[in-house]
């Protein structure tokens, strides 16, 4: 079986996120980026299928500049067989990323396409679904158990109030949740041998899709502060309080 | 379980610009000689190159102006020349503003981030075919029979906080070195580690520290002087305690503020994170940030002992250079361009001693080297400022040093000792109680969310980095006679004591450290010992 896990790089989840002062999008100058975190969840469990025999062939691709290729020697030290680079300017958008991995899937003719659920940059949760759509394969999100038995995959999901299990004919989409696994450490003579390995290149007309943005940003803004708490003496404050300045009561 | 074995020529331990001049020195060498073959490795404990560098910083281009001399053409991010200095005496109310000491003068250095210079390095010694692999921590150096070091080994990973392994470990890696370079900077673990096992500071005096906090602004355009640099003395510490500010205005909209304090102080009562939110209210100062955003937050010590306290760099089998040789001028708080020559210094004589193929492990001639070199000539003529202001506090100090520069010129005939840090603090009783000024959440804040801003992050589940040689005595010395000294010292509020008033107890949130070494230096009985935790953790820098 051939798997493709998509691996996108994001501000590196420890940092914290600033908005520019034009509201023009997030800062990422001189900030640290990483794989994004539920990415690395699926790609271990494509590492998993592999050391168990499940899966044959595993490709890492992602899409971005040049600078994104850092997330695919990670990949490949972690036990890709292959990594894909497609290029991109910063931040496709999800409609778009989902072609692209559609039409990669199609083109390598993969059995099985593992996501994260979401990116934690613009948490669209989105691609996933929107490549199994334009592949019109049958999709399992959020995952938090899988096992793929007779060209069949048993996904047990992350649903409101609890799990629901769905068992999927492959090929599918499968993306994962925080549950599913705990990713390995990168080990060091494996990232020395990474660095070493070539990255395959790709581009978006090579692969016939079409990169122009279907929706506009218009305005990013950091949340409003929270305002700090007060100490109150007694619950008869705590009660005058609630009436007379929260009002909620 | 057997841990993996790599071979490498020359192994360098941290990518700060001492290990990363090593680094590119090497293999510039290599390829002007056609010996291509030589294997350089860099291991450095951060996320990424830069991300546990802090510094000022005011860099004097000239150890750069050596190793790459076109680096302005290479797009180094030095942009901002440095351009009028003020050096100021600051009163509780007022300041003034005194002549600026020669030493402090910054004409020819460029304001700007160290991390950013350094993530510049790193991509140079790439380039060169140095390889650099951030988020691998040397936890351990490695001895062959005959007692010379041999190389290092990465921690382990996955073990859980009782050393055990747990279901995602991975044994570390030995990295088997010809030589082995630590470039740890101030305090490093596996240096100290060196020292004491060769008594290579046999004939220094004690090594004597100061702790540096910074924070990066981003102020509004009618604020920002690119190039203007402020050094500080005075308020708010007394005059028997060193120490003081700098404000440094640089890149895009960008101020760099921060606080010096040298680790000899003696009230336990002191808080270096309190005295540098206090300093930003000064009038003189807070019209630096007004109207400005803080980004980022973090905390280094620094090493303040110049020569008397610097022990031979070279032992079997490798040598110490920059910071964790102590090479810092702390009369013009620089040590860039020190670090980056010794680093070059020691590659010059590491690379002569392996392309001779010789073999041994004997010495490479790194000390003769440093002391014929410009370096030394620039160490040896500050020394005596350093420990003038020890011996006589801020008038004394500012009054020596006056006469040091500028009558003796840095040719005096003595030379004054340091102390050991650890051993200043007074009894608690003896000492004065601070009161220091609540959070006003616009120009100074609460502990908690400036360490929220250096981005550090640790795995709880692993053995706690920050180890203490007899657990009782937090409760049983520090406590009674000093009041619990690390819960101040600390810029990260790693150490918290909880617990009644019958039953305290200290502990230790490993998960805030900054890598900071304060307490590894402070703890006056010498209880803690700072390690690295699992590569990769610890604080995000981006343009510290």
């Amino acid at each position: 079986m051939k798997v493709l896990v998509g691996v996108k790089r994001v501000i590196d989840y420890n940092v914290n996120i600033r908005v520019r002062a034009d509201g023009s999008g997030v800062e990422t100058e001189n900030v640290r980026m990483s794989a994004n975190p539920f990415d690395e969840i699926a790609l271990e469990e494509a590492v998993r299928m592999k050391e168990a025999g499940i899966c044959s062939e595993l490709i890492a691709v992602t899409v971005g500049d040049e600078a994104s290729q850092e997330v695919l020697r990670s990949a490949l030290a972690m036990g890709a067989d292959r990594a894909i680079r497609i290029h991109a300017e910063a931040s496709p958008q999800p409609l778009n990323v989902a072609a692209l991995l559609a039409a990669l899937a199609r083109e390598e003719a993969v059995d099985l396409v593992l996501l994260g659920k979401q990116a934690i940059d613009d948490d669209a949760n989105q691609t996933g679904q929107m490549t199994a759509a334009l592949l019109g394969w049958p999709q399992g999100t959020f995952a938090s158990e899988l096992t793929i038995e007779d060209g069949r995959a048993r996904v047990a999901r992350e649903i409101d109030g609890g799990q629901q299990t769905v068992e999927l004919e492959l090929p599918a989409v499968i993306t994962a949740d925080l549950r599913l696994n705990e990713p390995r450490f990168v080990k060091l003579p494996a990232m020395m041998k990474a660095k070493k390995r070539p990255i395959e290149e790709r581009t978006p007309e090579a692969l016939g899709v079409d990169m122009r943005p279907r929706v506009e940003r218009v305005e990013v803004s950091e949340p409003v502060p929270r305002e700090a708490g007060v100490r109150v003496a007694d619950v008869d404050e705590l009660l005058h309080k609630l009436r007379n300045e929260a009002g909620v009561i | 379980m057997e841990r993996e074995q790599i071979e490498v020529d020359v192994a360098i331990v941290g990518a700060g610009p001492a290990g990363l001049a090593t680094a590119i020195r090497l293999r510039q060498l290599a390829q002007e000689q056609g010996r291509d073959e030589l294997s350089v490795c860099v291991l450095e404990k951060g996320p990424e190159v830069g991300a546990h560098i802090l510094s000022g910083a005011v860099i004097d281009p000239r150890a750069l102006d050596e190793l790459i001399p076109d680096w302005r053409e290479r797009d180094a991010p030095l942009t901002t020349p440095a351009r009028d200095d003020h050096f100021l005496l600051l009163r509780e109310q007022g300041a003034l503003r005194l002549p600026t000491p020669r030493l402090l003068r910054n004409e020819g250095n460029y304001v700007g981030s160290l991390g950013r210079l350094c993530r510049w390095l790193g991509d140079q010694a790439e380039a060169l075919g140095v390889e650099i692999y951030p988020g691998f921590a040397a936890a351990e150096v490695l001895y062959d029979e005959s007692g010379a070091v041999r190389g290092v080994a990465t921690g382990d990973t996955g073990l859980q906080p009782d050393g055990t392994p747990g279901p995602r470990h991975e044994p570390g890696v030995e990295i088997v070195a010809g030589r082995t370079v630590l470039a740890e900077g101030c305090r490093g673990s596996l240096s100290q580690e060196v020292i004491a096992t060769y008594g290579l500071d046999g004939d220094a005096d004690p090594q004597t520290y100061g702790l540096g906090i910074k924070e990066v602004w981003e102020v509004d355009a009618s604020v920002h002087r690119p190039g203007s640099v402020v050094h500080t003395v005075g308020w708010p510490l007394d005059s028997r305690t060193y120490g003081g500010g700098f404000v440094y205005h640089f890149g895009e909209r960008r101020v760099s503020v921060g606080f010096v304090i040298g680790l000899d102080y003696s009230n336990p009562h002191l808080s270096p994170y309190e005295e540098m939110q206090r300093f930003k209210t000064h009038p003189a100062i807070r019209r630096h940030l007004e109207g400005g955003r803080r980004l980022s937050y973090g905390a280094r010590a620094l090493v303040e002992g110049g020569v008397q306290s610097c022990p031979k760099l070279e032992f079997p089998g490798g040598t110490l250079v920059g910071d964790a040789a102590g090479l810092l001028n702390v009369a013009r708080i620089k040590g860039t361009h020190t670090a980056m020559k010794s680093g070059m210094l020691a590659a010059d004589a590491v690379f002569e001693q392996w392309a001779q193929a010789s073999g041994s492990t004997g010495a490479a001639g790194v000390d003769r080297a440093l002391t014929d070199s410009w370096v030394w000539d620039e160490l040896r003529a500050v020394r005596n400022v350093r420990p003038a202001f020890a011996r006589w506090g801020l008038w004394g100090g500012l009054a020596y040093a006056a006469a040091d520069t500028y009558l003796f010129r840095g040719r005096a005939p003595w030379t004054f000792p340091h102390h050991a840090d650890h051993e200043q603090l007074q009894r608690q009783a003896d000492a004065r109680p601070i009161e220091y000024p609540a959070p006003d959440g616009v120009l100074t804040f609460p502990l908690l969310s400036s360490v929220h801003l250096s981005n550090t992050n640790h795995d709880e589940d692993q053995p706690c980095h920050l180890t203490l040689r007899d657990p009782d005595v937090p409760v049983r010395v520090n406590l009674p006679e000093f009041g619990a000294p690390e819960t101040r010292y600390c810029p990260a509020g790693v150490y918290e004591m909880i617990g009644d008033e019958a039953a305290p107890r200290l502990q230790i949130n490993a998960a805030n450290c900054v890598h900071c070494k304060t307490c590894d230096i402070k703890d006056p009985t010498q209880n803690i010992q700072w390690r690295v935790p699992q590569g990769g953790e610890g604080p995000i820098y981006s343009e510290m």
